[in-house]
Parts: structure tokens; C-alpha cells; sequence
């Protein structure tokens, strides 16, 4: 019982965070920069930040998250860190070669009041950005929004940095695929080429933190959006945004600068939301929807209407990130399960109406908190138990605690695998999850049925 | 030891005074510290005859942690150990962060400890108490006394008053009480008068009146205090009765913050009625 402190009555607190349901600005934003080809993320602060960032990301990923820092030190925190800045340019373009280096900031630089895009203006005029290589950048101050905040900040750096517009108009469409796993960016990729539209993804980091074991290590794999195709974005007919908080600042910013129109949606996780995806794919682009895109969503309405018995009425507990909770409280209403108590650490008050516009027709309240946290969904939990946790790993205490099968779900998973290489997006993704779901409740049947009714068939 | 902080609105004078006080102590046999926290290193420009070469974090920068105390610790009039803080040029880095820095290694370094056998240690600190690293010499019990130099400007009483809130915060959670008020007169109206009043609402004292008088610049233009400078001037005994005050002063307060329609008020019954 490691959280048998956890009183089960709620009292108002106004200063503390017990157990986040979020993390830090950078490890969004250096995610998001892996999913540049050759791009080396960089941390603009002290070398600690740069070392959580990094081992959180491969903690989750199982592979090597490249990055690096201006390792602050007390003398580059009161007279500024551009020395450092320019000295790290010049040292990774030297050893590391990439062709682009991505840099974040951190709180300290932040603080102390860095301009980025000074010091990168400085480091060109000094020579020290080979010809053709880049220096972008983004603000990411973590005492602001949280992870999913700083990989939206990222996103929006490729736009400014990179977009162009030619005046050419390209029958292509611009896909940002919001903060989801490899295999999503994959999954997500090959529905879209299965219905003919040409596209750019970005980021896309399938291939570089999913690739496979060969033997050779190589610090910037094959996959990753290109230089070529983010300055393309501009050119683009319309872009889809997938999740609100993580893709649509980037989208819109191509709207303001470029009069590319966007189309921002949830992200395709379950039946409801990947068919609003595909639907928007087929319209905009004024394509029909393949057969085999249709038989996928036919297998998956076969498997909820066979199983159905098993998820209805089922009580759900759910954390995580706003754009992942709210597609997750779609398919749990799609399946006729009750979403119960719902909780993100990222700040923003649109996630609290957006759930509870979802959520208006039931006959019950839904719990929705933004930034809130994993001790306030634990005593929800205890004050009315569920019979679903779904989560990121963190989940497993309240999970183990309470009794409550729990599925993990989201950013980070560090103690099971599968994410990596099978996605939750899209039919067959949604088929995982279902399977997923299935799985722990009927185990969970097994588990405590008595002799008499041990069924073995369910 | 006494340890003592000078504070005051920018421009009013602190480090002119505090370095004319200093020479004062230091003529009456006292063995005087001065820790210059200004980024423009100027706080002892007067005592050394010329501006410090290196400052704590010029040293640090250069030579990384591994600073010797001589490097930054210069002697001038009197005797006077001088050092400055230094810090990083408008606009960029974090000045705040500086002070503390520099405190922090003066302390390792053991500037302060008992084998210097200094008698007073004097914290010059730029204007406004803009952030967290402004108020690191009247935190943790670092100084003990803090005298603000004010004039009967309006703009100088209402940051003398708002400097007297930041020493309420600290002094409550350590040790440092407020000295009193100096008055560098800036020739208002009924000056005496306004300071003493304010000084007394604030529940200190005006320690003491500097008149204004253009030696004072004559011997800044030559780089001295007016006691090294004129030690005969009139002037130089003012600051010669304002180091005896501070040596003999044991009012040492919480001072209590005015209301602002109360500073209002006293200016307008000494200043605009007068």
C-alpha cells in the first residue's frame, strides 16, 4: 500500500501538486526535434535538464535519445549564456554534424532573460552555421504548460524557421500528428497514403525512436521530416492538426503566415474520432475512402458489437495528455463505458468544457480536472471506485493500491513495451485498445469468478 | 564586526556617500570592508583612486571557481579593503544572480572571517531592490544595519518607504534592523524638516543632514573622497560627524512602511504647503 496516506476525503488546496500528471516543456520540444531528419535537439541551460529530458525520452523509447547543452554554469547564468550558446553551435556542427540543431531553453535561461534569436543570428554572422545547416529554435520555459506545451512550441519553430510559400499552390497537405507514439506517426502515414492524398508529416520521429536493432549505431536514422519538406508547408493546399494543444499552434501559424487553412482535429484514437479524421481526409481532399480503410472500420464495430456486453457500464478512470484524454473519453462513450473521473496535469481551461461538452448527455457528472493531479483522480477514485485505469505507468500505484485493472496508455510507459510498434491510432490501432481493454476486464472476470461459474467461454 | 547595507534610490548618492562615510571610520582607525554590488562597478572608484580592475565575477568568469582572494580584493584610502561585484552589461544575463554569486564567494573565500579582524563590512547596493539578488545582503543575517540615503525628492522618499517594506520581510525571518535615514540634500524646500518627520512616522531616525556643497564633485572629478581630497573642507567633517553618528548609533528598528496617502500628505504639508 505505498499511497495508504492518501485520505479519501477532498480538501481544497491552493498551492500543492502531489504526483503531476504532466512534465517538463523540453521533453516535448526535444521529441518533437527528433522527428527532424539529422536534426540534433539542443537544451539551452544547465547539463541537468538536458539529462532528465533526454533519459525520460529513452526511458520510454528504449533507444538513445540524442541531445545536447550549453551547460550552464554559475558564471554563464548572471552574464548570459550566448558564450556557451555559440561555442555548443560550433562544437556540434563540428563533431556531431547534423543539419539541423533544434534548441529548446530551459527555466534558467528563460530567467535570465536569453534571446535565442539574437545569439542564433550572432552565431551565423560569426560563421559558425555551415552553409545549408540551420539553427532554429523555440521558448520553452517549464513553469509554463507542461510537455505536450513544448512540443506545440517546437512544431511552431519548424513553421517559422522553415516555411516558405512560393506561390505555387501543391495539391499536398500538411499532417502534424500531434504528441503520439512512432508507430502513430506510421499508422497515421499509411491511412493517409492508402487514400491517395500526397502529404508532409511533421514531425515524424517513426523510424528514428521505433527503428530496428542492426548493429550500427547511428545518430540520426533514416527517418524524420526533411529540410525540403518543412520549407514545402508553406506550398500546401490545407494542413490537419491532430490534437488541440499539441498541434494546433503550428497549424494556425501557418494559416496566419502563409493562407495555408487548417483543420484541427481530435486525435484518431477510437471509432468516432478516426472516422471524423478520415472524413475530413476525404472531403478536403475530395477523395474516396478505400475498401480496405472500410473494412479495417468494419472489423473493429464487429469486435465492439460482439464484446459489448463486457463493456458496458464499465467505470473508467483516466490521466494523461488533454488531446490523448479527450479521444480516449470519445471511444469509452462510443463503447458505452462511463468515463468517471478524468485528469490532466497540462494547464488549460478549454479541456474542462471539451470534456464536459462530451460528456453532457449522460446521466451522471463526469470529474474533469486541468492541472490537476494523480492524488486528487486517487481519492476520486477511492470516494467512487472504477473498474478501468487507464494511464501512463505512473498510474500503477493507484492501479496496484485500489485493485483496478489497469491499462497503460500514453507518455511514459516505462515498465511494459509494444508501444513503440504497435500504434492505438487509427481501426487498427482502436482494435488494440479494444483488445487491450477486453483483456483486463475479462481477466479480471476470471480471476474472481467463483468454481461454479468459471466460464470457458466469454 | 558590524555589517552594514546602504541603500537607496538610484542616482541619490549611496556610493558617494558610503565611500566618504568609509574614509571617515577609516580615518578614525576603524578597518573597513566595502563590497560593492553595482554591475557598473563603481562603488569604490573613489577609495582606490580609479575603478577596480577585476571584479569577483570578471575573476570567476575568467578563472573559473578557483579565485584567490587577492585577486579580487584591493586595498585603498585608509587602509580599506575594496572589492566589487561586478556583473554582466545592460541587457543581458542576470545581474541579481551576480550578487549572489559574488556574496557567496567572498564568504568561501573567507573575506569575512574572523582572522581579517574587520571592524565594519559596508554592502553598496544598486538602486532599486528589483529582485531576489538586490536584497542577498540583507538575507541570512549578511547585514545586520541598513542606513537609506534619501533627499526630500518626492521619488527618493516613496523608494526610501518601499526599501523599509523589503526590510520589514527580512527582518522578521533574520536579524537585520533599519539605522536610520541619511539625508543627501538635494536643496528642497523644508528638507531638514520633511526627512525628520518621515524618519520619525517611519519610527527611525535621520542619523544625519548632508548639506550639498560642490567639493563633493570636485573630488569625484579627481577620483577621491572629500576626506582625502579637502581634508580641511567643512564637508569633509559632515562625513566625518556621519561616520561618528554610525559608530555611536544603537537605534537600531523595524522601521514601520507609510501608507502611500500618508507620504503623500507629508509631502504635501513640508513640501508643496511650505
Amino acid at each position: 500500500m505505498l499511497l495508504r496516506h492518501t485520505p479519501k476525503e477532498i480538501k481544497e488546496r491552493s498551492a500543492l501538486v502531489i504526483n503531476p500528471a504532466k512534465t517538463c516543456q523540453p521533453v516535448g520540444a526535444m521529441y518533437a526535434a527528433l522527428g527532424i531528419h539529422a536534426c540534433m535537439p539542443h537544451s539551452h541551460g544547465s547539463q541537468g535538464c538536458c539529462s532528465y529530458h533526454r533519459s525520460a525520452l529513452t526511458r520510454h523509447y528504449k533507444e538513445p535519445a540524442m541531445a545536447t547543452t550549453s551547460s550552464f554554469t554559475e558564471g554563464s547564468s548572471v552574464f548570459g549564456g550566448q558564450a556557451n550558446l555559440i561555442q555548443a553551435i560550433d562544437n556540434i556542427f563540428t563533431i556531431y554534424e547534423p543539419d539541423i540543431i533544434a534548441v529548446h531553453t530551459t527555466c534558467l535561461s528563460e530567467t535570465i532573460g536569453d534571446d535565442i534569436t539574437q545569439i542564433g543570428r550572432k552565431a551565423k554572422d560569426d560563421g559558425k552555421v555551415p552553409e545549408g545547416k540551420y539553427v532554429i529554435h523555440c521558448n520553452t520555459p517549464s513553469y509554463v504548460g507542461s510537455h505536450v506545451t513544448g512540443f506545440a512550441n517546437m512544431c511552431k519553430g519548424m513553421v517559422d524557421y522553415f516555411s516558405e510559400k512560393t506561390g505555387e499552390k501543391k495539391n499536398v497537405f500538411n499532417i502534424i500528428p500531434g504528441f503520439v507514439e512512432p508507430s502513430d506517426m506510421e499508422e497515421i502515414k499509411r491511412l493517409v497514403s492508402a487514400m491517395g492524398i500526397e502529404f508532409i508529416m511533421f514531425p515524424d520521429t517513426s523510424g528514428v525512436l521505433n527503428g530496428p536493432l542492426t548493429g550500427h549505431f547511428s545518430m540520426y536514422p533514416e527517418g524524420g521530416v526533411t529540410i525540403e519538406q518543412l520549407k514545402a508547408t508553406g506550398d500546401s493546399t490545407g494542413t490537419l492538426a491532430l490534437g488541440d494543444t499539441a498541434s494546433s499552434l503550428a497549424a494556425k501559424t501557418l494559416d496566419t503566415k502563409f493562407k495555408v487553412p487548417c483543420e484541427i482535429l481530435d486525435l484518431p484514437i477510437g471509432l468516432s474520432a478516426t472516422d471524423a479524421f478520415i472524413d475530413t481526409l476525404r472531403k478536403v481532399a475530395g477523395v474516396p475512402v478505400p475498401d480496405s480503410i472500410t473494412y479495417e472500420r468494419g472489423q473493429m464495430v464487429d469486435l465492439i458489437s460482439d464484446m459489448h456486453q463486457y463493456f458496458y457500464g464499465k467505470k473508467v478512470a483516466l490521466f494523461g495528455d488533454p488531446d490523448q484524454l479527450v479521444s480516449l473519453t470519445r471511444f469509452l462513450l462510443d463503447l458505452d463505458m462511463k468515463p468517471v473521473h478524468i485528469v490532466t496535469g497540462t494547464p488549460g481551461k478549454k479541456f474542462e468544457k471539451t470534456i464536459q461538452d462530451l460528456t453532457a448527455d449522460l446521466p451522471y457528472t463526469v470529474n474533469v480536472k486541468e492541472s490537476g493531479d494523480m492524488f486528487l483522480l486517487h481519492q476520486w477514485i477511492k470516494n467512487e471506485p472504477v473498474d478501468l485505469l487507464i494511464g501512463n505507468t505512473y498510474g500503477k500505484y493507484i492501479a496496484r493500491d485500489e485493485d483496478i485493472p489497469f491499462l497503460r496508455h500514453g507518455f511514459p510507459i516505462l515498465d511494459r513495451v509494444g508501444h513503440s510498434y504497435f500504434p492505438t491510432v487509427g481501426y487498427k490501432g482502436g482494435i488494440r485498445l479494444l483488445e487491450k481493454i477486453l483483456d483486463l476486464l475479462l481477466d479480471r472476470i476470471d480471476r474472481d469468478a467463483k468454481e461454479e461459474s468459471f466460464e470457458l467461454v466469454l | 564586526m558590524r555589517k552594514i547595507a546602504i541603500y537607496g534610490k538610484g542616482g541619490i548618492g549611496k556610493s558617494t556617500t558610503t565611500q566618504n562615510t568609509v574614509a571617515g571610520l577609516a580615518e578614525m582607525g576603524n578597518k573597513v570592508m566595502v563590497v560593492g554590488c553595482d554591475p557598473k562597478a563603481d562603488s569604490t572608484r573613489l577609495l582606490l583612486g580609479g575603478l577596480v580592475q577585476n571584479t569577483v565575477l570578471d575573476t570567476l568568469r575568467e578563472e573559473g571557481e578557483d579565485v584567490e582572494l587577492e585577486d579580487v580584493r584591493k586595498v585603498g584610502f585608509g587602509g580599506t579593503l575594496c572589492t566589487e561585484s561586478g556583473g554582466p552589461e545592460p541587457g543581458v544575463g542576470c545581474a541579481g544572480r551576480g550578487i549572489i554569486t559574488s556574496i557567496n564567494l567572498l564568504e568561501q573565500l573567507g573575506a569575512y572571517s574572523e582572522d581579517e579582524k574587520l571592524d565594519y563590512v559596508f554592502y553598496d547596493v544598486l538602486g532599486d531592490v528589483v529582485c531576489g539578488g538586490f536584497a542577498m545582503p540583507i538575507r541570512e543575517g549578511k547585514a545586520q544595519e541598513i542606513y537609506i540615503v534619501v533627499s526630500g525628492e518626492m521619488m527618493a522618499m516613496y523608494a526610501a518607504n518601499n526599501i523599509c517594506k523589503g526590510i520589514v520581510k527580512f527582518a522578521e525571518a533574520g536579524g537585520v534592523r533599519l539605522g536610520g535615514l541619511i539625508c543627501n540634500s538635494r536643496k528642497v524646500d523644508n528638507e531638514l524638516e520633511m526627512i525628520s518627520e518621515l524618519a520619525a512616522q517611519l519610527g527611525t531616525q535621520m542619523i544625519h543632514f548632508v548639506p550639498r556643497d560642490n567639493v563633493v564633485q570636485r573630488a569625484e572629478i579627481n577620483r577621491k573622497t572629500v576626506i582625502d581630497y579637502e581634508p580641511a573642507n567643512p564637508q569633509a567633517d559632515e562625513y566625518r560627524t556621519l561616520a561618528k553618528k554610525i559608530q555611536e548609533n544603537e537605534m537600531l528598528v523595524i522601521p514601520k512602511p507609510l501608507p502611500i496617502e500618508n507620504l503623500e500628505k507629508l509631502l504635501i504639508d513640508y513640501g508643496l504647503a511650505g
